[in-house]
């Protein structure tokens, strides 16, 4: 029971990571219609800056990675999609591609492979013990920083002026403009809030798992992503909801299921997320509303 | 304006080009050669995309899964009987012992892809959009578990070796099978009317075409020259990982169809040839080259200038080279006016 309990702990740990990544994703994705490959870099990006940055009084370490990120969403924003504004979402997606793989190439011919390791925060790593259960304050850090920054977005987006640029852009990007939104300024917002959060998501990942290679944003994008579409790319409140899903997803089976067994764990998640995509293309959460529309 | 020679021209001018590099590499030297046989299965691969991709608009991310399965058959069944035995105790008989010439492992190559595109199509093919990119991302997801670990069809994540080498003109030839395949399909009424649903999904129901069918018949068409793409791969390569056939290939070739452009079997030849021979050319660089003057890049920069030019062609020309163009009588004549002038 109780290390049932525990896999739930870190599933919803996971989950507020992935969750947070998701809102990161579909953000940009609601303003310009662009699926960014390239979001997992700038996750590399704050990581790198961690791990340089060991030494230094944590407050110091945390505040760099985060202008980092900021400035590289924004640098992004401006060199490489502002040109794009307007092509097909699929040009943009293999764009975005090509940013992600430039930059995991920069990674590693400025860094090596070997990979930096960060030493900021790594106390969160040890485990609280309440009876027989053992849990790590990481989870508990991962889910109130989770909850507080999606608190956060939410009252940010409902109660001030850009917060309701933003919502307009995202619900008819043309209209909006022609009321007077200013777009250069709603889609570079929208980019640093997504460079901020891809902060957060370094400082809870590096936690886990310290060492720092240029692929080290990969994965979490690419299965937040997935979480994304399963959960219902349309509105940021589904594709939250499908990341963190697909977080605890990945925590909980991974504690539940003996590692012999699970060589095929990953057919079996992609099987589902399949079966998912066919009864609902619209998304899991997305209440019955298809996709109308070609998105990409 | 239009020209009769329109057909011959279009299907004429890729063909040309395949062939020009084959002559090239058929005479090169032996490291050389490797570089222009990879450049004429990079072809092969990017036209199978092209089919369903370009003529549908619908993004597929797992058209890999067929090449990996051509590959992979193709290899086993051109494989040594007592090579099988050892290397591959745990296999199905009748794989382990079933030996067939390239060129038939190569159709049978083909028959896979296109069964394997059939089985997943039915399904996958109602989608749209994101959750269609996603979908057939799931598919290769699947495909690559499924033959890192099941001992009884492969070699699991060890390579599959010593599969019998093919020379460059066998390689050119099966380009030039998948091009031509790409342009009769192109020409036929089951292209156009697809190419109907891909500019209004909408109007082209309406006029009676049934978009699920097809897209199913251009995902079959397209799943068979991959799987005959991966069959040229394994021939080209004489071995196979499955990294060799995941993610990173997904994307090359992805990228490779849309710098070429998107809508048009000129692009998906161009695209493939081009970033196939800058990725050769920087690989030289790193050794350092004269190019009139000395350049010497360091190691492990090729990747970094290849995204670079990746980055740069799709921000200055987003619908690719040939903006999704084919290669024209009245196209050429623009081409010689401007080269006279």
């Amino acid at each position: 029971m109780s290390s049932f309990l525990q896999a739930v702990i870190d599933g919803i740990g996971l989950g507020a990571v992935y969750a947070v990544v998701a809102v990161g994703i579909g953000l940009v994705f609601g303003v310009m219609r662009l699926v960014n490959l390239a979001y997992g870099e700038l996750i590399t990006a704050a990581a790198y800056t961690l791990a340089f940055l060991s030494g230094a009084p944590s407050v110091v370490a945390i505040a760099a990675c985060f202008a980092v990120a900021i400035v590289g969403a924004l640098v992004m924003e401006r060199v490489a999609f502002r040109p794009l504004r307007g092509a097909s979402p699929a040009t943009m997606l293999v764009a975005s591609f090509a940013i992600s793989f430039l930059l995991q190439n920069v990674y590693l011919l400025s860094f090596g492979s070997r990979g930096s390791t960060v030493g900021t925060l790594g106390g969160l790593n040890t485990a609280i013990a309440i009876g027989t259960l053992r849990i790590r304050w990481i989870s508990v850090v991962a889910i109130i920083v989770g909850a507080v920054l999606l608190a956060g977005l939410t009252l940010f987006l409902n109660r001030t002026t850009v917060g309701l640029h933003l919502r307009a852009s995202a619900a008819d990007f043309r209209t909006a403009r022609l009321l007077g939104v200013r777009a250069d300024r709603v889609i570079a917002f929208s980019f640093a809030i997504s460079g901020a959060l891809a902060a957060a998501v370094a400082v809870l990942l590096t936690v886990q798992s310290p060492l720092v290679t240029p692929d080290f944003g990969v994965q979490v994008t690419i299965f937040a992503l997935i979480g994304v579409v399963v959960g219902g790319l349309d509105r940021l409140a589904t594709a939250t909801a499908g990341g963190f899903l697909i977080g605890f997803a990945t925590a909980f089976v991974g504690d539940e299921l003996p590692s012999s067994s699970s060589v095929y764990l990953p057919s079996v998640v992609y099987g589902l997320v399949i079966a998912v995509l066919l009864l609902r293309p619209g998304g899991l959460f997305a209440g019955g509303r298809g996709l109308s529309a070609e998105r990409v | 304006m239009r020209s009769r020679l329109d057909p011959l021209v279009t299907v004429a001018a890729p063909v040309l080009l395949v062939l020009v590099v084959a002559l090239l590499g058929a005479n090169a030297g032996a490291v050389r050669k490797l570089e222009f046989d990879d450049a004429l299965v990079n072809t092969a691969i990017v036209v199978a995309l092209y089919v369903f991709i370009g003529n549908s608009g619908v993004l597929s991310f797992g058209h890999m899964s067929f090449v990996a399965i051509g590959a992979y058959l193709s290899g086993i069944l051109t494989l040594g009987a007592e090579q099988k035995n050892f290397v591959l105790p745990a296999m199905y008989p009748f794989l382990r012992h079933t030996h067939v010439s390239t060129v038939s492992s190569l159709a049978l190559a083909a028959l896979a892809g296109g069964v394997f595109a059939l089985l997943t199509g039915i399904a996958l093919m109602r989608l749209s959009g994101l959750p269609a990119g996603i979908a057939t991302f799931a598919v290769l997801g699947i495909t690559a578990n499924v033959i890192s670990y099941w001992d009884k069809i492969g070699p699991g994540v060890t390579a599959l070796a010593l599969v019998p080498e093919s020379g460059t003109w066998t390689l050119a030839i099966g380009a030039v099978i998948a091009i031509v395949v790409a342009f009769a399909y192109q020409r036929s009424r089951f292209g156009r009317r697809l190419r109907a649903t891909r500019e209004d999904p909408q109007a082209a129901e309406a006029s009676g075409i049934h978009v699920h069918r097809e897209r199913l018949v251009a995902f079959v068409i397209s799943g068979a020259l991959a799987g005959f793409a991966g069959g040229l791969l394994v021939h080209e390569l004489g071995s196979i990982t499955v990294d060799q056939v995941d993610l990173e290939l997904t994307f090359i070739t992805l990228a490779m169809l849309v710098i070429g452009g998107v809508q048009s079997v000129w692009g998906a030849v161009l695209g493939a040839l081009l970033i196939s021979g800058l990725n050769s050319f920087l690989n030289d660089a790193e050794q350092g080259v004269h190019i009139p003057f000395y350049v010497n890049l360091p190691d492990g920069s090729r990747l970094v200038a290849l995204g670079v030019v990746m980055a740069l062609v799709l921000i200055l020309r987003p619908s690719g080279l040939t903006g999704g163009r084919e290669v024209t009588v009245g196209g050429l004549r623009r081409a010689a006016h401007l080269w006279r002038s």
